[in-house]
């Protein structure tokens, strides 16, 4: 079966990458190297704890404010 | 020779009215009417071929119980050939066929980008503070599940019943990187605080091996047979055993991977060796056990976890690309998939934590694993329950996923533009590009055809019964001669039949 075409790849690996991705990608290449040449590694965890609370701070603020109405009230017909 | 692996994802959105008292199909009939009305368009579709009730194995139902698709409910196509429709209760958006996982994914993205936009038009026929908010999710936690489907092109020639025995064993355990996590369980014969967490939304739900059912006692393999092209040819495996991915990666890894173990077992090259001795528990036994250490039985006596199965999977694949290649899903995005594919199960052996930003089940557990410690919260805090549910909320401000430092593969320059642009390199173009050139004179639309009003005479049916053709390359020209769809029609001649569709509205 001839497409006519050759398909060339829609995405562009990497291109499209926001900033925070791309960087998240170089420190964990590095953080390899360190794992590997056995240095630093408590200051990796800590970098880890503290982006998790960055993270939990966000979620803490935008979470639905009464939770229990909110998951009470989330009721949906099956479907398909 | 395996076939080209078309593919599309169908997604069923949770939806809930806040501010307003709606039943779920009003809701989702205004929210879709908002975004259609907003572009002026509103082109009905075409039931003439559909037949839901037949099954692969030979048989059909379809007068034994109700069509699937009620009649009267919204049913829309898009310039970009997607399917935007109330399904049962839910908005629906199904992405065109797309020749490669890649432009699938980009499809399924639109879909969102669809959702958000009609969310936010819907505001502007609503009450003050009354909004429309859609969900990406397939549970509601109170044992109700609504579903996201694949669906693949096969060769006609290949037996279902090997290809479905083969494929069990990938749709049991693939939710390793490809579920999308669930706060408790919708098992009925568990109670619901029994599992703290688990890998899937919809594992709970799976009670038979193969069958026709989408609804009730759901099947790991359903075997609706339902090609939307030429039946001779072609079959349309129709996935629905699958969660709503947030996370890019896992789309395109729950496609990727499915499509090339699909062409595998076209060209034979899947061994039985994997074969599990009972699919419906080791559904739930590996979507229940996040520390992915238990176990699943296989048929030959030996036990495996899902993740070994996983690698040994990979393994065969990547022996397969270096005899076969991999032009049936495309070389070069071929590879990609192996390489992702190969990440994620490494990444899962060493720390599930080191692909937070690709498994969705992963990046939500880390959320409610931090919040649990935060805040010294039980298992079944209504918080929980809470992150859960709103890590697929539709709108970016309240969204989680979004925050969770998913790597993402799709633009959103991409996602913007694939909203009204069809894909060129299936008949969806074709589909696409007549509903944007003359939205007046379609008066429907499907999978495989599209009818025209000319004016005089009855109504013209285009057939498309190949889903390669009607591509840009194969089209564009024709397009460039035929300023109108007369032109189109004569142009077109014997391919063109007399169509009996009658406009229900």
């Amino acid at each position: 079966m001839s497409l006519g075409v050759y398909i060339t790849p829609i995405i562009r690996y990497g291109a499209h990458m926001p900033e925070t991705t791309r960087k998240q990608k170089t420190t964990k290449a590095q953080s390899k190297t360190e794992t590997a040449e056995e240095t630093k590694p408590a200051a990796n965890g800590d970098k880890l704890i503290a982006e998790l609370d960055d993270l939990l701070d966000e979620i803490d603020d935008v979470l639905e404010t009464n939770a229990e109405d909110f998951v009470k009230n989330y009721v949906q017909k099956g479907g398909e | 020779m395996s076939i080209p692996k078309i593919c599309g994802i169908e997604t069923e959105y949770g939806i809930i009215a806040k501010g307003m008292e709606a039943s779920a199909v009003t809701a989702s009939s205004l929210l879709i009417n908002s975004y259609v009305g907003r572009f002026d368009q509103n082109i009905g579709w075409d039931f003439e071929d559909e037949q839901p009730g037949n099954d692969a194995r030979g048989f059909s139902l379809d007068d034994s119980f109700p069509p699937e698709i009620e009649m009267h409910l919204v049913n829309t196509v898009l310039t970009n050939g997607a399917r935007y429709y109330v399904d049962h209760a839910h908005p629906e958006v199904s992405t065109p066929e797309c020749r490669t996982v890649d432009e699938a994914l980009i499809y399924d993205r639109a879909g969102e980008e669809i959702v958000r936009q009609s969310m936010i038009a819907a505001k502007g026929f609503l009450p003050d503070g009354a909004e429309l908010i859609a969900y990406k999710n397939n549970s509601d936690g109170k044992g109700n599940s609504y579903g996201c489907h694949e669906n693949y092109l096969l060769a006609r020639e290949l037996p279902f019943a090997k290809m479905a025995a083969l494929i069990t064993t990938h749709f049991v355990t693939r939710q390793v990187f490809c579920g999308a996590g669930k706060v408790g369980t919708e098992f009925e014969s568990m109670p619901k605080d029994s599992i703290a967490f688990q890998l899937s939304q919809r594992a709970d739900f799976f009670e038979e091996e193969v069958g026709l059912e989408t609804t009730l006692k759901r099947p790991i393999v359903n075997t609706r047979d339902e090609p939307h092209c030429d039946p001779a040819k072609y079959r349309r495996l129709h996935v629905i055993v699958g969660d709503a991915n947030m996370s890019e990666v896992a789309t395109f890894l729950k496609l990727g991977t499915t499509a090339i173990l699909l062409a595998m077992i076209e060209d034979d090259q899947l061994p039985e060796d994997f074969l599990l001795l009972n699919p419906v528990s080791a559904i739930r036994q590996v979507s229940h056990d996040p520390t992915l250490r238990q176990a699943i039985m296989l048929e030959n006596g030996k036990r495996m976890t899902a993740l070994e199965i996983q690698e040994s999977l990979y393994q065969y694949a990547d022996r397969y690309a270096q005899n076969f290649g991999l032009e049936s899903v495309s070389q070069i995005v071929g590879e990609n998939i192996l390489c992702r594919w190969r990440e994620v199960i490494e990444g899962l052996q060493t720390d599930p934590l080191s692909v937070a930003h690709i498994v969705d089940w992963v990046a939500k557990k880390r959320i409610i694993d931090g919040l649990r410690t935060r805040h010294n919260l039980r298992d079944t805090d209504s918080k929980l329950k809470a992150v859960d549910l709103q890590y697929h909320d539709m709108r970016p401000e309240k969204c989680l996923a979004l925050r969770a430092g998913l790597e993402t593969l799709v633009s959103s320059q991409q996602a913007v533009d694939a909203c009204t642009s069809p894909p060129e390199s299936t008949r969806a173009y074709f589909r696409g590009k007549c509903l944007e050139l003359w939205p007046n004179d379609v008066v429907a639309a499907n999978w495989d055809s599209v009818v025209f009003d000319i004016g005089t005479g009855p109504l013209k049916r285009i057939p498309m019964m190949e889903p390669l053709r009607g591509t840009r390359a194969l089209t564009e020209e024709l397009f460039a001669r035929c300023p109108t769809p007369s032109d189109l029609v004569a142009a077109l001649g014997d391919a063109v039949s007399s169509s009996s569709f009658k406009p229900s509205n």
